[in-house]
């Protein structure tokens, strides 16, 4: 099944020089694009077509193209990874958009999250709350072997689906709190489902809650939009354990 | 005159690594402290380095490209990795594992690297799950195992089909967990672009700040490189945008030797080119040939008819399918290694029996396993790589067989190591993809993340020990030497020379064309006559490239085109290389198929008198040839014999 | 425990209880107003509205009432300015109302515009009753006690003003819109919730706010239609 052409895309691009600079909006067009193409590859294209013209091509953040990086990182149409649920912006395909459109394509900034270049942001602030907490104390050898810890595997399955999450900031961007739970809840609850994690879960939820906190993203409301436009479909009740745990470890202080 | 001293400890295969572990030099608590390591890479190998290297106690410095270590393309990893547990009763064991290892790779790796890798593989499972990698379970709650392509029993460990993801979060948490500790710095958007030697030794590397364009000096005592692999000189692969051979071409440039450059790995199973201005290639897993059927029409008229769509693939009937795969290797069937079943396809779509509507691609049929397993089995398998295709073609795979192609997915050469994992740079080390070591020809499927981990959680933080036990006394490395003054000078020259081109051209555009080349001449089916047609045009590419290229923007400040630019500049030289290795090795083995070189049905066909032998290369300055160095393969332990799946 | 209440989720927590407790409040100050429906003569509720004022109990109850009612908005004006302030620069193109409910967006907003009315409602019933006091209410006799007759003021009033009828019913609607999301979110928030009792608490979410929405406009309604005493 051949894909659509897609005659005319008007592209709407915020462009800033670097972190300090002035930011704001440049009206590109895209002619004669096939439906099948990635929408990182349309700003392929619209870098080539930039570079011909000897102007800077527009920044922007991408790596494995495979929607498991979590790397790329735009806001189309005022939705994080664009108008289609479960994807990356890097599996996002041209054929989910109308010929004629204008596409809106920003930065995802918050006051955690600044700009570094046109729609590159730091993400840095994540990092430091997987820092603070977001793993199991083990070193290296001298651990028992993998079978002499058993673990249910609907247990393991839960673990696993909050541990899908790849990091790519969705939710903040999502979040008309620029709250991080989401994030923060799946790294806690993963590792709380599990034995191995369950030994430190308290000391890892305060930990990294208060690092959220101190990196000034924002504070949870419930309205769960981040798992809403979340690509990996990373459920609010992860927040709730989050919560659960957070709480118990408080009560234990 | 051999410069090649692979250090294989003496004694019998299966104590070598334990007495050499017990003979080796180790480094004092005390003394690590003043001991600086820098770690290039953060993936399953550089990661895993880098945390276990800080647990000793030595200083790290971990680099990155991308914005987190978690982003390494070990990230896209998907069915799973390997480990002689034999927790399946099948009768897997050290040595099996070393076998099919040792097989698959068409008898050329090294039997001592192969059997210690099989040797740790279970350890690795074992760390992962004290980390807390989610891995799949039965409902005892014992872990779960599913069969790769290769091999005769079932020791894949898997969390659905992110196994990658997972292992590499497990050790990206270690690392962190380091970071905390203050042991390791992580200096992520950061590009090596050189290697500094000081007296022969690996003394620092020279690094890029991506975000303020600025150069960096950075010292240690040893410097591990653990970049990953280099198919991107193809352009289109599955590997990252990003990935790169820049630091290990670098280090190549400074005396490391190249080993086997032609050896790249051509995964079957990947969603086939759809259009000129792809930019990436995304693999389905190998896993997918447990339950899927590969085949293709019987009839060329049908597939004459797929191809100008006037027929549906489910109006051909079952008898006028070709299992191919099944028809020609029945032992192993589906699963046969990947370089089989990769010349397969290609054989079955040069001979005009390709589906889609450019006659390349060939079926991933699901119907059979829905019809005995049902759908939600199947999904519960691999819904989420059927979610993927999806998305990407737009086609329901539940409803209609997946379309495939081989595509470039993992280099098996890379910088030659000894057994230390000690490049021929004393002090340099080549970890994971970026070492040239474990797979030989051919690289079997989940055998990646074990290297990957088994080389960074347990060989060498040992190995590394016994060069540094003779590095105690020195004392910090000082980065205002007249070396790195050099290797910065020789960095930043190199970076504005590209900039002052001022062609017409992107870096892009260079890199597409350098792949056609690559993928049309060094691909998946070679010949002199072709080697030698690529070797031309490789010059002529590379010579309008320093004629015409475009870098646009500020070259002191982030710039995307630059990194490109001196990444693509890297890839020509390698691509050189590896035509001139694909041109020495006059025989077939695993990847490397030379079409003069095949047996009567079609199969690849080695030499094993003349090629036995590791290729390393080593540079001679930009305008002579690169010597060869022959590390010869001896096998006592195996009985050498053409491969054979049938 | 300082480093809790100033936690994001310690504030949540503490938003989650004092909602628990305004809804306890809710369902008694509900209970007592349908008395103005069941019986026209308003003899009950006059009696009930007695019991609160004397009842030491509820006398008690009444301060840390309003306390109650303080934290909760005190908490929200925190984490509102809080989250306003994490994302200083907006996006120019924001599909919010794709991802989220209106209600679950809007809750300060909602509860502003409730404090509004509970001010209004406030002068209306609670002012009058405690310190101006109003003819309406002057003395009667019920079961041979001595009460107010707060059933005359209530009725006096929405029997006068269809304004103020519509007013109530807007209240009324507001505050069942409120309940609508904070209901099942205080429960989240303390991390009583997960995949069978999410579900769960938002289908009584809904239906406790259907009755508080619904109960308090059945009263001006009510009166509306001509059937009050």
């Amino acid at each position: 099944m051949p894909d659509k052409i897609l005659k005319e895309l008007t592209l709407k691009i915020w462009r800033q020089k670097n972190a300090k600079a002035k930011g704001g909006f440049e009206t590109y067009k895209i002619r004669d694009i096939s439906g099948g193409t990635s929408f990182l590859e349309m700003l392929d294209i619209l870098n080539e077509q930039l570079v011909s013209e000897n102007k800077e091509p527009v920044a922007f953040d991408h790596d494995c193209r495979e929607g498991i990086c979590g790397m790329c990182s735009l806001f189309i149409n005022g939705r994080a990874h664009g108008p289609d649920d479960e994807v990356t912006t890097c599996q996002l395909h041209l054929r989910r958009f109308k010929d004629g459109e204008t596409i809106t394509i920003e930065p995802r900034s918050s006051g955690a999250f600044p700009v570094i270049k046109d729609l590159i942001v730091d993400r840095k602030a994540f990092e430091k709350i997987q820092q603070a907490g977001g793993y199991v104390s083990v070193t290296t050898g001298g651990v028992p072997d993998g079978n002499a810890i058993p673990v249910p595997s609907e247990k393991a399955e839960e673990a696993m689906d909050a541990a899908a999450c790849i990091g790519c900031g969705a939710c903040v961007a999502t979040c008309k709190n620029s709250s991080a739970m989401l994030f923060v809840a799946a790294k806690v609850s993963q590792l709380a489902l599990l034995p191995q994690g369950k030994i430190e879960a308290a000391r890892r939820a305060r930990a990294m809650v208060a690092k959220m906190d101190e990196l000034g993203f924002g504070n949870c409301t419930n309205t769960g939009a981040c798992e809403s436009e979340c690509p990996k479909k990373i459920s609010i009740e992860h927040i709730a354990r989050l919560n659960r745990e957070y709480l118990k470890a408080k009560l234990q202080e | 005159m051999n410069k090649l001293d692979a250090k294989i400890p003496e004694g019998a295969l299966a104590e070598k690594w334990a007495n050499h572990k017990a003979h080796i030099g180790v480094v004092s608590p005390a003394n690590k402290r003043k001991l600086d390591i820098i770690v290039v890479g953060t993936g399953l190998a550089g990661g895993s380095a880098a945390a276990s290297l800080a647990e000793l106690g030595y200083n790290v410095l971990s680099f990155c490209y991308q914005d987190s270590p978690r982003r390494a393309h070990s990230i896209a990893a998907q069915g799973g990795i390997n480990a002689a547990k034999n927790y399946q009763n099948d009768n897997d064991s050290i040595y099996r594992l070393f076998y099919e290892t040792i097989k698959g790779g068409d008898y050329r790796a090294r039997e001592a690297n192969v059997y210690r890798l099989a040797e740790v593989s279970g350890a690795i499972i074992d760390q992962c799950v004290a980390q807390g990698v989610p891995f799949a379970r039965d409902y005892g709650g014992l872990l779960d195992n599913r069969s790769f392509g290769g091999a005769l029993v079932s020791r894949t460990f898997y969390a659905r089909g992110q196994t990658g993801q997972q292992l590499l979060l497990g050790c990206y948490g270690a690392l962190n967990r380091q970071v905390k500790n203050g042991n390791v710095k992580v200096y992520s958007r950061h590009e090596v672009l050189d290697v500094v030697v000081i007296d022969g030794k690996a003394r620092g590397v020279i690094a890029r700040d991506l975000v303020t364009g600025k150069i960096e000096r950075f010292g240690a005592h040893a410097v591990v490189l653990a970049t990953g692999g280099y198919g991107n000189v193809f352009f289109l692969s599955t590997n990252a945008m990003g990935c790169n051979v820049s630091a290990a071409w670098q280090a190549y440039k400074r005396g490391a030797f190249f080993g086997n450059p032609c050896f790249v790995q051509i995964h079957p199973t990947c969603i086939p080119v759809h259009g000129d201005q792809q930019s990436k290639l995304t693999l389905m897993s190998e896993s997918l040939r447990n339950d899927g059927r590969v085949w293709v029409p019987k009839k060329k008229e049908d597939a004459e008819k797929l191809q100008a769509g006037t027929i549906s693939t489910n109006d051909i009937p079952d008898e006028d399918r070709d299992f191919y795969l099944e028809r020609r290797y029945p032992a192993f069937g589906n699963l046969v290694p990947r370089d089989v079943a990769s010349r397969a396809a290609k054989e079955r779509c040069d001979a005009g029996f390709g589906v889609n509507n450019t006659g390349k691609a060939v079926f991933l049929d699901f119907k059979y396993a829905i019809q005995r397993l049902g759908e939600e089995t199947i999904r519960k398998r691999y819904g989420n790589l059927f979610q993927m295709y999806e998305k990407i073609t737009d086609v329901n795979p539940y409803r209609e067989p997946m379309m495939i192609y081989p595509a470039i997915h993992y280099s098996m050469g890379g910088l030659w190591v000894d057994y230390n994992l000690m490049t021929t740079i004393p002090g340099l080390y080549a970890i994971g993809e970026c070492n040239f070591s474990d797979h030989g020809a051919n690289r079997l499927g989940a055998s990646a993340l074990m290297q990957g981990l088994a080389d960074g959680y347990f060989i060498l933080p040992y190995t590394i020990g016994d060069y540094l036990a003779k590095e105690i006394q020195t004392p910090k490395i000082n980065t205002a030497s007249p070396e790195f003054n050099e290797a910065e000078q020789r960095v930043n020259d190199r970076l504005r020379a590209l900039g002052e081109i001022k062609g017409t051209k992107s870096p892009d555009h260079f890199h597409k064309l350098l792949g056609r080349v690559m993928w049309d001449h060094v691909g998946m089916a070679r010949d002199a006559k072709g080697l030698e047609q690529a070797s031309r045009m490789i010059q002529e590419l590379k010579q309008e490239f320093y004629r015409d290229l475009r870098v646009t923007g500020d070259l002191s400040a982030m710039n995307n085109e630059l990194e490109k630019a001196a990444r693509v500049a890297d890839f020509f030289e390698l691509a050189e290389l590896m035509t001139r290795d694909a041109i020495e090795r006059a025989e077939s083995c695993g990847g490397h198929f030379r079409l003069e070189s095949v047996t009567g049905e079609g199969e690849a066909k080695r030499d094993d008198d003349r090629y036995r032998h590791v290729s390393a290369w080593e540079y001679k300055g930009d305008d002579n040839a690169p010597e060869l160095h022959q590390e010869p393969l001896v096998y006592e332990n195996i009985q050498i014999a053409q491969r054979s799946y049938k | 425990m300082n480093s809790f209440i100033t936690s994001s989720i310690g504030k949540k927590a503490i938003m989650s209880v004092s909602g628990f407790f305004l809804v306890s409040f809710l369902c008694v100050h509900l209970t007592a107003n349908l008395m103005i429906v069941v019986d026209s003569s308003g003899e009950i509720f006059n009696e009930v509205c007695h019991f609160m004022a004397t009842n030491p109990v509820v006398r008690v109850i009444e301060p840390v009432l309003a306390l109650g009612f303080l934290l909760h908005i005190a908490l929200a004006s925190w984490i509102t300015l809080q989250n306003r302030a994490a994302r200083p620069v907006k996006y120019a193109r924001s599909n919010q109302a794709g991802n989220a409910s209106w209600v679950s967006r809007n809750m300060y907003i909602l509860g502003a515009l409730i404090l509004v009315f509970l001010l209004l409602h406030l002068w209306n019933f609670w002012w009058k009753i405690k310190f101006a006091g109003d003819p309406l209410l002057e003395e009667i006799e019920v079961n041979g006690v001595l009460v107010e007759n707060t059933y005359a003021l209530v009725s006096g009033l929405f029997k006068t003003s269809v304004v103020y009828c519509g007013l109530y019913i807007l209240g009324g609607v507001l505050l069942g819109l409120h309940l609508a999301h904070g209901f099942g979110a205080a429960f989240q928030s303390i991390g009583l919730s997960n995949r069978v009792w999410r579900k769960r608490w938002a289908f009584l979410g809904t239906l406790f706010a259907v009755i508080v929405a619904g109960g308090f406009s059945i009263i001006p309604i009510y009166f509306l239609l001509g059937l009050g005493g």
